[in-house]
């Protein structure tokens, strides 16, 4: 990405970015105080939320819902239109944000071609999520107790017992775990609205009975990993690979990513997550060895590429930077899902180069002589050997673009910096077959093996 | 970040609200949590490997209990916390932090406060018997965590939950 793409990218926002994100803040804002009692205040800002959704086919159902709330009688459906709603305004906010981004780097994107989705047999977890998330919006981020957030157990359990259930199961084990360290909500400084709001309203639709379309095509070639973003939350850690498909049948190459899960316990953390991903080797022999993967007959599921690691093959070594260089402007990206549109889930992988960082008062920034950019550096993962350090001496980044509280931020996912006069190359996935720096791993030993001492604990006590 | 309202978090979708839970050793407190209004956990015997002591202390109230996973009653309660609970309370503070600890049970940790054990020291704590079961099967649906099969299809919402933590 050069200057001049970052300049065109960052010289306006989009029309109508700041009415949306106004009319989502007051929805926000009211949720905080819940909805056993609507005051002005929130009336006023649930009425806009319904006033925005005119000539849209949601402006009915949500204005009825919306009279419903402010009346205090409402029900499950009522808050699905409103969670509907909100996501609507921030899908377009994601649209218009990334079309910028298409525009202004040149990047191809095909067009959504997979169906909206079935619904499908009533489940009684989903039910259970949603009586959880009703309550919930009654009682409002301040009224949320130690009572409520035990009740999510019962919710929380019976999802993660179903495969098709594990994006309801994570997100509200992960924003449960976020509110029970916050309690007494009304005692906090700031409470974290949009975030909270972001993830009940996910969760509300992911609550529905409501199944989103299966794998649409399966696809063969090699893989070009661009880099690795690892998501962590207590229950949960996930890595999702970006890289480049080459197809075998000769069409253009596609932008994708491939993402595994796997459970765990807030214990297990840093380097150490990578062990629990040990079902995958062939995708952590080429993260931790920079390699080519061949894959034959995986889905592809728009950009997502559905992991199957025993139809994947590692092979020679692939410099992602040079992948980034050579194949990255070219190859086609993938729409997102309509429901999963939001300006958060923005991660466009991008190439920095020729920039010099500078520490300023919102943090560091990358800098050529016209333009500059925020690093996130809260980004970076203890799984890997990225710090904000490393970061701050480097040049060269490879990144991914995203978008939050109205600037654009990169995420470096690899760097390549000069360290006491040396070349020093750092990525994310450089420690996914175990740690490489003798320091870490030293510190690693001494805090002895996590997931050893539980496994062993599980063995004795779990099957009795 | 934070600016004189308060309001720097208001319209981030995307920010850590709680800090990673730090690693420690887990060998002698396998278990530790802040949930459903106590301080709870799990001690592993020192003489009995397959023994394990179940141990709590109410947030607010102070009121602490340790016993076997079968309810017996740790012998080492003598009018005062026993030395399970006092690792308990270690492990904690090693874990979360001695502030989000002391925030969780009410208790002001006030300067000089160090470990687990200096904040039970601060509080004015009782006994009152509760039964083990509800701790105990929440360590071992903390456990079934590592029982459950890995996913592999795309799951957007952890977008919101980037890992993070590279400070070294």
């Amino acid at each position: 990405m050069l200057s001049t793409q970052l300049a065109q990218l960052q010289q306006s926002v989009p029309v109508g970015l700041v009415d949306a994100d106004t009319v989502v803040a007051g929805f926000d804002d009211a949720l905080v105080g819940g909805f056993a009692r609507v005051g002005d205040e929130a009336a006023a800002a649930l009425a806009a939320l319904a006033g925005a959704m005119a000539g849209t086919p949601l402006h009915d159902r949500v204005t009825e819902a919306v009279g419903k709330v402010t009346a205090g009688s409402f029900s499950q459906e009522d808050l699905a239109s409103l969670a509907g709603a909100r996501s609507a305004l921030l899908g377009a906010a994601h649209d218009a944000l990334l079309g910028q981004f298409d525009a202004a780097v040149g990047r191809d994107r095909a067009p959504r071609a997979a169906s909206i989705g079935v619904t499908v047999e009533a489940s009684a977890p989903r039910g259970a999520a949603r009586a959880w998330l009703h309550e919930t919006a009654v009682a409002g981020w301040r009224g949320v107790d130690h009572d409520l957030l035990s009740a999510v157990g019962a919710p929380v359990e019976a999802a993660l017992a179903e495969p098709g259930l594990r994006r309801l199961a994570v997100l509200l084990d992960g924003l449960a775990a976020e509110l029970r360290a916050s309690l007494p909500v009304a005692m906090m400084s700031q409470v974290p609205a949009r975030r909270w709001a972001d993830l009940w309203s996910r969760a509300v639709l992911l609550a529905q009975d409501w199944s989103g379309a299966g794998d649409v095509e399966t696809i063969s070639g090699r893989l070009f990993p661009l880099g690795v973003d690892i998501h962590e939350h207590g229950t949960a850690i996930g890595v999702q690979v970006h890289g480049v498909l080459e197809p075998s049948d000769g069409q253009p190459a596609r932008l994708v990513r491939t993402t595994v899960v796997a459970a765990k316990v807030e214990t297990i953390t840093g380097p150490a997550v990578w062990r629990l991903l040990q079902a995958h080797p062939v995708l952590l022999a080429a993260l931790a060895q920079r390699r080519v993967l061949t894959v034959t007959d995986l889905p592809l599921h728009g950009g997502d590429l559905r992991w199957l690691d025993g139809q994947a093959r590692v092979g020679e070594q692939a410099d992602p930077f040079a992948t980034a260089r050579l194949l990255l402007a070219p190859a086609i990206a993938a729409a997102t899902a309509p429901l999963d549109r939001h300006p958060a889930a923005i991660a466009e992988p991008v190439l920095l180069e020729g920039y010099t960082v500078r520490q300023t008062e919102g943090g560091l920034t990358a800098e050529w002589d016209d333009q500059q950019i925020l690093i996130a550096v809260d980004r970076l993962p203890a799984a890997g050997p990225l710090t904000p350090a490393l970061v701050a001496a480097a040049s060269c980044c490879l990144g991914l673009l995203r978008w939050d509280d109205g600037r654009w931020l990169v995420q470096p996912l690899a760097v390549r910096a000069t360290v006491k006069r040396k070349p020093v190359e750092a990525h994310n996935g450089d420690w996914a077959e175990g740690v490489t720096d003798p320091k870490v791993a030293k510190a690693e030993a001494k805090a002895g093996d996590a997931v050893a001492v539980l496994r062993e604990r599980a063995g004795r006590l779990l099957r009795r | 970040m934070t600016d004189a309202d308060g309001n720097a978090w208001r319209r981030r979708s995307v920010l850590a609200v709680v800090p990673p839970a730090r690693a420690r050793k887990l060998a002698k407190v396998p278990f530790v949590e802040l949930a459903d209004g106590r301080l709870q956990g799990v001690v592993s015997s020192g003489s009995d490997i397959e023994r394990v002591y179940v141990s709590s202390l109410v947030a607010g109230t102070h009121a602490y209990h340790c016993s076997t996973n079968n309810n017996r009653p740790c012998g080492g309660l003598r009018g005062a916390p026993c030395k399970h609970l006092e690792a308990l309370a270690d492990e904690a503070v090693l874990q979360y932090g001695v502030d989000r600890v002391a925030r969780y049970l009410r208790v002001d940790a006030g300067d000089g406060v160090g470990s687990g054990t200096d904040l039970l020291a601060r509080m004015d704590t009782r006994h009152e018997p509760t039964p083990a079961a509800v701790v105990f099967s929440r360590f071992l649906r903390h456990l079934a965590y590592l029982e459950l099969p890995d996913s592999t299809t795309a799951l957007p919402e952890l977008h919101w939950f980037p890992a993070t933590g590279a400070v070294r």
